[in-house]
């Protein structure tokens, strides 16, 4: 009989995790909104769903992510979720050779040494005994590595580990027992029976022949009990993050998004987050202004269980460097963003009161400024310089009065509010039937395309020069000005534009920063963050303008408003945006004189 | 190397005033002025509030200040190194000048906060917008003109340009613009009574003797408007003027205006030789003045035995408190230099 009261524990541990586990799929999934269940529907049965396997083996269980951003991470988390996935697949192998059957107890492999005695007489009985040694040896590093984390971070390259909740604690002390128990419970047996591997045999010398019968029972116990423990706690820990991250893979292969509104897939990206720590070092709140109590590890761990307090929601740039650092890939911003969604409230602020702008037909480009680049106006000007020198049909949409494009609004949670801007401007910029809509403000630009359905393409203005100095519509001057150019986070992260910018600045002497593309740090004026304190805003700003101006360029080009207008006051360097390095170097051509404004073209 | 009883930084009003005290005490002077011209602010001067007494009466009296016997002035010469040598204060200047005395006088002063950091504002960008300092050389020549030439008929004066104003990073308020702005428009429209002044503010701070007064009068008897509210944005119009936006706090409406000419109340900062000599010496405070070692009982000594400090380098003040200031200054240095010879 391959059974013994010591597996109790273990047995109604495993019963409970799984059916708190499906449980909760079961109640996430039925909570997905009508797009993300309708996108399951369409692609559960495609190839994206082999994608989607095999990115669970590289991300849940090798961590190929966090490998990539930190090895010694990286590894850790292998051994302990691979490794561990490997001792149950050859656990369950061994003991179904062992049994002749595929049906043996589940406990059996899992205890399988206190029950098998009688060594390796089975098929590959040797091999898979040395395997499940490594196997263990394996995960004991990982384990020792985690320790080292917890006593000191810094050792393993991470600036800042994450602080834990009751249930964590418990899991995790749970699960520092369950493998140097499982090791001493094996030794001991095979101290008592020789039926130990090179790992566990060594061990089981080392035990004193007379406590060794003493010691067996107790220690299977205990190892049972600490099974027992950590698949209680886990449904509650971070270690939920182990299953549910399988569900995410799946959804996120089957082409469900984040959304606007809380949803069961923002159950399961909470879920998904392993509390790796990776998105506190990512946070310049963190290591530019000393803030660390609010970032995507703290504020997924609140949400999930439902402590979220209002500082943690709001004090946040929405840089998306985060986002962008997450290993799991949790869609950060764009959580944090549904939280922030505030009911409808009564008042006035729903802007019906703004003017309406009368539209203009007939033009081939509208241009919106957008209410940022108002407050820079030589933006403006120079637009106009390069729309004149282009010779483009052009109507100024926002010249003298406007209205926002309504993504202030929206970050800071007034969807409703916003909406209602959203409704004026798509109906002027509809009933002009252009053919393209361009804008100066990143934000603008993201709002355009993401919130408005509108009947023309829209470009931000990195774009629309790109574009007309590669169709020979305007030609700059040779210049050997070095400069560096500043990623916007809208721009950059938001929208994916990083060639546009870059390829305009070949015609200067482009020099790097260590901050590029992706990587690139927020300006600290960022508008999604309205209760960060004012100094601190300004050392987020002072960190970046001091890592961007470290080559000392001679400009510091951006290509949004109110990264320039945070630069500026910084006082390092000459900033200018990008239409102004290029309207400033613009090679005339005699042209036929569009009716631009003459006097407006001034510069001092 | 060339000796002295005491060197004074700076030749504008706190400098010339501590420099001519000091001499009348027969202490050897040294005073050092960076520009070509002494005076500091109050070259480009035209008249003083609270009593519009003429700029130039003061100009002449403090150069007659200085040209008492024991007082030596270099012109051109800035001040680039202050360090201390022993007992004595050793003073550089750009020019190879290189002096040494027992007792040395910051009065490097004040500049003015650079209005383009305001980009909304549009200094720098539409030639109508001017500085307070601009529009004060204007009175001086007795030409109050627009870009092309035209007399104006709408001037609005924009309180508070760079001070109390977070996203630049001054905190504090200049104290002498609110005053000033009274001043101008009242100069303004004794040139051209026809002209309409507005003035924008967020708080009209009148603290000094007679300065309620004035800006009483301004309402009065000159037809100054004051408009709660600041400037957000500055837009050219189609016939080349200049439409400003604000909010009216007090009504509680957006307010556009258009007018010909936007005169920028532009705030004090720590000039850059303050900034570097108080670095180098270190008695550098907020927001890069001059700190005394106290502002009641010792406000003219720092925390270094021999180097003072006068005027405007420590924090904005009007000229008759500069002055008084500096007498204070003098005062401390003879005794300072006395104790040293006993
Ligand atoms: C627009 C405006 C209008 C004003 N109008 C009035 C008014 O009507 N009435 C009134 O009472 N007050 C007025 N004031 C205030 C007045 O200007 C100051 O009180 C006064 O100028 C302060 O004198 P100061 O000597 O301390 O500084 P400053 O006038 O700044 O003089 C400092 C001097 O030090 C020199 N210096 C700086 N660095 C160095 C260096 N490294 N080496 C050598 N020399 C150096 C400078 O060149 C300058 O000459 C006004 C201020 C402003 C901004
Ligand atoms: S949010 Fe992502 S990066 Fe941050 S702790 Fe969770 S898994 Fe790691
Ligand atoms: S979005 Fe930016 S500011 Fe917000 S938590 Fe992430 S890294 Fe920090
Ligand atoms: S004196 Fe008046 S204008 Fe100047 S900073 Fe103070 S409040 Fe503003």
């Amino acid at each position: 009989m391959n059974y013994h009261p010591f597996v109790i524990p273990f047995t109604v541990g495993a019963l409970f995790l799984f059916g708190v586990v499906f449980y909760k799929f079961y109640a996430w999934i039925a909570a997905l909104d009508r797009k993300q269940k309708f996108m399951v529907k369409q692609n559960i049965f495609s190839f994206k769903t082999i994608r989607a396997i095999g990115e669970i083996f590289r991300e849940a269980l090798v961590h190929h992510n966090i490998y990539k951003k930190n090895p010694v991470l990286g590894y850790m988390h292998m051994s302990l979720a691979f490794g561990w996935f490997l001792l149950i697949v050859v656990g369950k192998i061994k003991a179904s050779l062992y049994a002749g059957t595929f049906f043996e107890p589940p406990w059996l492999g899992i205890f399988f040494n206190f029950f098998a005695v009688d060594g390796h007489a089975f098929s590959y009985g040797e091999m898979l005994t040395f395997t499940m040694d490594f196997l263990l040896l394996i995960i004991l590093s990982g384990l020792a590595l985690a320790i080292i984390k917890r006593v000191k971070s810094s050792l393993l390259g991470m600036r800042k580990t994450t602080k834990h909740s009751r249930f964590d604690r418990i899991a995790l002390s749970s699960l520092w027992f369950i493998f140097p128990l499982r090791l001493m419970a094996e030794s001991t047996t095979a101290s008592l029976h020789g039926n130990g591997g090179f790992l566990t045999n060594s061990v089981g010398h080392l035990i004193p022949s007379a406590i060794a019968p003493y010691a067996e029972l107790p220690l299977w116990w205990a190892y049972s009990i600490s099974l027992f423990v950590f698949f209680v706690a886990l449904p509650y820990s971070r270690y939920m993050h182990i299953p549910t991250e399988v569900v995410l893979i799946l959804l996120r292969n089957w082409g469900a998004d984040t959304g606007e509104q809380l949803s069961g897939y923002t159950d399961i990206q909470l879920n998904s987050c392993s509390r790796c720590g990776i998105c506190i070092d990512a946070c310049q709140l963190n290591f530019a202004a000393g803030i660390s109590d609010v970032q995507s590890v703290y504020f997924v761990r609140d949400a999930r269980y439902k402590t979220l307090s209002d500082e943690v929601v709001n004090n946040c740039l929405m840089c998306g460097r985060c986002s962008n650092e997450c290993p799991v890939g949790l869609e950060l911003t764009l959580v944090r963003q549904q939280f922030r969604n505030k009911q409808e409230i009564p008042g006035k602020f729903y802007y019906e009161y703004t003017e309406p702008v009368e539209s203009k037909a007939g033009v081939d480009v509208i241009y919106y400024a957008g209410c940022m680049t108002h407050l820079t106006p030589s933006i403006i000007i120079s637009m106009k310089k390069i729309f004149e020198a282009a010779g483009v049909n052009y109507w100024f949409m926002d010249e003298d009065k406007g209205v926002c494009c309504g993504r202030p609004l929206r970050q800071q949670g007034f969807i409703q509010q916003s909406k209602n801007l959203v409704i004026k401007n798509s109906r002027i910029i509809n009933s002009a039937r252009a053919k393209l809509l361009v804008t100066s403000c990143p934000i603008c630009y993201k709002s355009f395309r993401e919130e408005y359905n509108l009947n023309l393409p829209v470009m931000h203005h990195t774009e629309y020069i790109e574009g007309l100095l590669a169709d020979g519509r305007i030609t700059l001057n040779a210049s050997n000005v070095t400069v560096v150019y500043h990623d916007p986070c809208e721009l950059g992260r938001g929208a994916n534009i990083y060639e546009q910018p870059r390829n305009i600045l070949r015609n200067f002497s482009l020099i790097e920063s260590d901050y590029e593309k992706e990587n690139s740090l927020c300006c600290g004026g960022s508008l999604s963050d309205a209760i960060l304190d004012l100094r601190l805003q300004l050392k987020i700003r002072d960190h970046a303008l001091g890592e961007l101006t470290k080559d000392k360029p001679e400009v510091l080009v951006t290509a949004c408003p109110l990264c320039k207008k945070s630069f500026v006051h910084g006082n390092k360097a000459r900033v200018m945006d990008i239409a102004e390095i290029v309207a400033g170097n613009l090679k005339v051509i005699a042209r036929k004189k569009q009716s631009v404004r003459k006097e407006e073209l001034q510069l001092v | 190397m060339n000796k002295a009883d005491v060197v004074v930084i700076g030749g504008g009003p706190a400098g010339i005033e501590a420099a001519y005290n000091l001499a009348r005490d027969n202490h050897k002077v040294v005073l050092v002025e960076k520009e070509k011209e002494i005076f500091g602010h109050m070259q480009t001067a035209y008249t003083l509030f609270p009593n519009f007494q003429d700029a130039s009466e003061i100009r002449s009296s403090l150069l007659q200040k200085t040209k008492h016997g024991n007082i030596t002035l270099y012109n051109n010469s800035e001040v680039t190194q202050v360090s201390r040598e022993n007992d004595f204060w050793r003073v550089q200047t750009i020019n190879g000048l290189d002096f040494i005395a027992p007792a040395v006088l910051l009065a490097s002063g004040f500049k003015t906060f650079d209005a383009r950091y305001k980009e909304e504002l549009g200094y720098g960008i539409y030639k109508g917008v001017i500085t307070s300092v601009e529009f004060e050389e204007m009175l001086k020549v007795g030409k109050i003109q627009t870009a092309n030439g035209e007399k104006p008929r709408r001037i609005a004066f924009l309180n508070c340009v760079g001070s109390r104003d977070e996203k630049v990073g001054n905190h504090y308020c200049s104290r002498v613009c609110c005053i000033n702005a009274v001043k101008l428009s009242i100069e303004a429209k004794k040139q051209l009574p026809e002209v309409e002044a507005y003035c924008f503010y967020m708080d009209i701070r009148m603290s000094g003797q007679f300065y309620e007064e004035l800006y009483r009068k301004s309402q009065e008897d000159f037809d100054v408007n004051y408009i709660r509210g600041r400037i957000s944005e500055v837009a050219p119009t189609i016939d080349n003027r200049l439409q400003v936006k604000c909010e009216d706090t007090l009504s509680q409406t957006p307010l556009k205006m258009t007018v010909d000419l936007l005169v920028l109340m532009i705030g004090i900062e720590a000039s850059e030789g303050t900034a570097r000599i108080g670095e180098q010496v270190g008695v550098n405070g907020e927001y890069n003045f001059s700190k005394s070692i106290s502002l009641h009982t010792a406000d003219n000594k720092t925390k270094h035995q021999g180097f003072f400090l006068a005027g405007t380098c420590k924090r904005p003040l009007t000229v008759p408190e500069t002055m008084a200031d500096a007498r204070a200054a003098a005062l401390e240095i003879d005794l300072y230099l006395k104790s040293l010879s006993q």
